[in-house]
């Protein structure tokens, strides 16, 4: 295949980036989105120009590192993340739009890559459940009903990519947010938190420049883990719990 | 000492910390006898944890919750990242919720009989004990386990074991344990106990007076250079399968920290220990970046054959029945399909040399599950594999109910690492090593879900229960950046970057990278012989060469750099790559996954040479021009009996 790619380039945070164009010749339908920017880059340093930096890692859809938006979406065509996304999704000729996910939370810091502490920083707000090591109880103290384990694992599965923040035309983390108050609020080790817990990380992600939330879903059409919607009914239905309690 | 041409024998070594007596005892006796730091103490003491996988980010939030200082650092954006997220099948513990006779002893037991007899008894012992507790830990954290209808945990086998001990969280297990370890650590975060930096990477320890009192960094996004110290250094970076370029590891996983501790010291252990698992996507072309594992549980239902012809090229559904060749069930009748890892790779390995092997490259094997379709019905079988069958389908492309999936081995994890005593303390004092980065428990081969434990084993269990021996000791006079031995530590650092950069000749990092994986695979990969032993030793030392006058690394230190990153990198596995060789090449015998040709029986089985090679190899760097230096540690089983495996 031969393609045209169009990638952003942006020396660091605070300079100007543009898009460059580039063209690669020979490239396989088996590699994957990010082995295709691998051979760019190849290429790029044999001719002395800077590679394209881009975050990766485990390159098997499941740390979460690697994210770009493609011809305008969030990891791109099919619904997975940017590394399981291989060439034969696209067509010999066709010319492809790479750049960073878009959102004032989210600053770039240079080509492709960008700063999402953001993230870390809501589940600091109270994304756990307090239990300092060595005071479980036996692992079986707490049955719990199976179709809430797994309410609480459809949930659970969210790798912190940030493909929500990226499709949402507010750029709000309310996906990411909700995921996590879900899975910890259906499990009973969740509870003695629950209530405070939700308000404390809405008010993280607010600090944190996310925009609101208009229920508009595109956060969960793109999400490469499938995180249900109803997360966000969940958060709401909790944070009114809250605050009609006086929590926050 | 006696010396021959590739390295020097010294002085024996051995474990000083673990105690004498009974084996179901010995870690009560070493907590006991383990020095405490009273709570008003902790304050005072700081601790460096380097990688916040399950064993780093497990250690940094236990420490922090008991009001030790602690700082940490990982080279990813996230501590959720580490790579102990991509672990699918699950981890085991002796719980007996089955009922099924399991019991401590019986996974101790496992563990040291699927080792090969190469790992100590005392510490497998210990693993076995701990692994109870780390699943009431995670459970009380929201880990999202399966579980039964009646809201009970579920299990299941694993690996060849005879019990279903194996606690599992879908195929994501790794994915939910480091979740769980990453918001402890959050919190401590939060809480103000531990002081996280990401993208961050330790390029240098710095050792002084003979202890291990900090290190040196790198800030990924500004290339500052930066000096950190404390009173003690955990590393817990994982393993170094990325030696060999292609493996299941992340992109980032390296050795860099717990090499340049053993430039500084620290012994190196067992090198050679890999396990190559047998259930992988096999290589698609040279652009390739990394192999994908496939869970080995597809084994319980794929049947897996190659042509009977050599250079057979049909359509495997146009090969009929009689012109297949189903090896693993000729070959190992009573185990058929579910051999273990090491014996099922080799396997594979052999009919592509003998030019069976089938897909583009010649170098794959089929796992069909044609007959399991036939048996259970399309239906049944999508329940059991979908989600694998789907991550194939999306990868190759082809349709595994259709045509038989394509599989080869590939590098999966490492055995080895650098010693350490029952304690988890390294050669240097000071300087403890967890998880995947120590060599301590899984002798020459590890068994399926044991990874998981041993990384929540050392860092939530271990390592805090015995830090704090060496801790009592401190804290210690207090250094600052001027002390000539962090001077000197960064100026290692910032001279090694400066002629990075400076070279600017005609090959990539990559193609170096990539040059030195594919010696690794072919000589010191499933089948290793004295000869190509001796010839990659040869090709190593030229690669290295060519990489400190050739490599050709853009832009400036002061920035994001990624190509300066993984030079350094590259730069540490050219040196290990060296050591692994002298390893394999040293142990004249074949065990666990370290297999010699020389060393087999009339069967073609791996033969250990327990006489002469019942020992840790631990490796002392002995200087760049210098020969490295082998210390033995001897083994002795008191509770196991030693034995040769056998699945016919």
């Amino acid at each position: 295949m031969n393609i045209t790619l169009r990638v952003w380039r942006q020396k660091g945070r605070d300079d100007e980036g543009r898009m460059v164009t580039y063209k690669l010749t020979d490239v396989s339908p088996d590699m994957s989105f990010l082995e295709m920017l691998d051979v760019l880059n190849e290429k790029l340093t044999l001719e002395g120009e800077e590679p394209v930096a881009f975050d990766h890692d485990c390159r098997e859809g499941i740390c979460g590192a690697c994210g770009v938006v493609i011809d305008g979406e969030a990891h791109g065509p099919e619904r997975t993340t940017t590394c399981q996304l291989h060439m034969r999704s696209f067509n010999d000729g066709d010319t492809i739009t790479v750049e960073p996910w878009r959102a004032s939370a989210f600053p770039v810091v240079k080509d492709l890559v960008v700063d999402r502490g953001a993230f870390d920083r809501i589940i600091q707000a109270g994304g756990y459940v307090s239990a300092p090591t060595g005071t479980a109880p036996d692992a079986h103290a707490n049955p719990i009903p199976k179709p809430d384990a797994d309410r609480a694992f459809d949930a659970a599965t969210c790798i912190g990519c940030g493909a929500c923040v990226a499709a949402c035309p507010n750029a709000s983390s309310m996906l990411f947010t909700a995921a996590k108050v879900t899975h910890l609020g259906m499990l009973p080790q969740g509870q003695p938190e629950r209530a405070s817990r939700v308000v404390q990380m809405v008010n993280q992600q607010d600090a944190e420049d996310f925009g609101g939330c208009t229920n508009i879903g595109e956060c969960a059409a793109v999400c490469p883990k499938g995180i249900p919607l109803d997360t966000i009914s969940q958060l709401n239905q909790d944070l009114l719990g809250s605050l009609s309690k006086g929590i926050g | 000492m006696s010396e021959n041409d590739l390295y020097i024998e010294g002085d024996p070594i051995r474990d000083e910390k673990a105690p004498e007596g009974p084996i179901n005892e010995r870690w009560d006796q070493r907590r006991f006898s383990a020095k405490l730091v009273n709570p008003a103490n902790r304050r005072k003491l700081s601790v460096i944890i380097i990688g916040t996988g399950l064993a780093g980010a497990s250690a940094a939030a236990t420490m922090g919750e008991a009001g030790y200082n602690v700082t940490t650092f990982c080279y990813q954006d996230s501590p959720r990242r580490a790579h102990s997220i991509a672990a699918q099948g699950g981890i085991n513990a002796a719980k007996n919720y089955r009922n099924d006779g399991d019991s401590i002893h019986r996974l101790f037991y496992d563990t040291v009989k699927g080792g090969d007899f190469r790992s100590r008894e005392s510490n497998v012992y210990r693993l076995a004990q701990t692994s109870v507790e780390i699943i009431d830990q995670c459970v009380a954290q929201g880990v999202p386990f399966a579980r039964e209808y009646g809201g009970l945990l579920d299990n299941r086998s694993f690996g060849g074991v005879q019990v279903s001990r194996t606690f599992y969280a879908r195929g994501q297990t790794g994915q939910q344990l480091l979740i769980g370890a990453y918001q402890a650590l959050e919190r401590q975060i939060a809480a103000g106990s531990v002081q996280m930096h990401t993208r961050h990477e330790m390029l240098e320890l710095i050792v002084s007076e003979g202890k291990a009192r900090g290190v040196i960094v790198r800030d990924m996004l500004t290339g500052e250079i930066e000096t950190h110290f404390a009173d003690a250094v955990v590393l817990a970076t994982g393993g170094y399968g990325n030696v060999f370029y292609l493996s299941t590891n992340a992109m980032g996983s390296n050795v860099t920290a717990t090499w340049r501790a053993h430039r500084k010291g620290a012994h190196f252990a067992n090198p050679c220990y890999t396990q190559i698992h047998p259930t992988c996507i096999p290589v698609s072309g040279d652009y390739q970046s990394k192999l994908t594992l496939m869970s080995e549980s597809l084994r319980n239902d794929g049947r897996i054959w190659v042509p009977k012809e050599k250079g057979d090229k049909r359509d495997p559904r146009q090969i009929p029945e009689d012109e297949r060749d189903y090896y693993l069930e000729r070959k190992y009748p009573a185990f058929g399909n579910l051999v273990p890892r090491d014996i099922a790779s080799r396997a594979a390995k052999n009919v592509c040399d003998e030019g069976r092997g089938v897909g583009p490259s010649g170098l794959g094997v089929y796992l069909d599950f044609a007959d399991a379709i036939e048996r259970m019905g399309e239906e049944a079988v999508e329940a059991k594999y979908g989600n694998l069958f789907d991550m194939y389908q999306r990868i190759t492309g082809e349709n595994p109910y259709e045509v038989p999936m394509r599989i080869y081995p590939a590098v999966h994890y490492t055995m080895g690492g650098l010693w350490v005593d029952y304690d988890l303390q390294s050669s240097i004092p000071g300087l403890f090593v967890t998880g995947e980065a120590n060599f301590s428990d899984h002798g020459a081969n590890r068994l399926g879900a044991s990874a998981l434990m041993q990384g929540l084993a050392d860092g939530y269990f271990v390592l805090p229960n015995t830090i704090n021996d060496y801790l009592s000791q401190g804290p210690f006079e207090k250094m600052d950046e001027s002390h000539p031995d962090a001077q000197e530590a960064k100026e290692q650092v910032t001279s090694r970057i400066d002629k990075l950069l400076s070279i600017q000749g005609s090959r990539t990092v990559d193609s170096f990278h990539k040059e030195l994986g594919s010696i690794m695979w072919e000589y010191c990969g499933m089948e290793r012989t004295e000869e190509g032993l001796r010839k990659a030793i040869e090709l190593i030392r030229d690669l290295r060469a060519e990489f400190w006058r050739d490599v050709k690394v853009l832009g400036t230190n002061e920035e994001l750099n990624q190509a300066l990153e993984k030079a350094g990198r590259v730069v540490d596995f050219l040196e290990l790559g060296e050591l692994m060789c002298i390893d394999a090449l040293h142990r004249r015998e074949s065990c666990g996954g370290h297999f010699r040709a020389e060393s087999q029986t009339e069967d073609g089985e791996a033969l250990r040479h327990d006489d002469e090679f019942a020992y840790v190899a631990a490796w002392e760097f002995g200087g760049d021009d210098s020969k490295p230096v082998l210390h033995k540690e001897n083994l002795e089983y008191e509770y196991v009996e030693m034995k040769q495996r056998s699945y016919k």
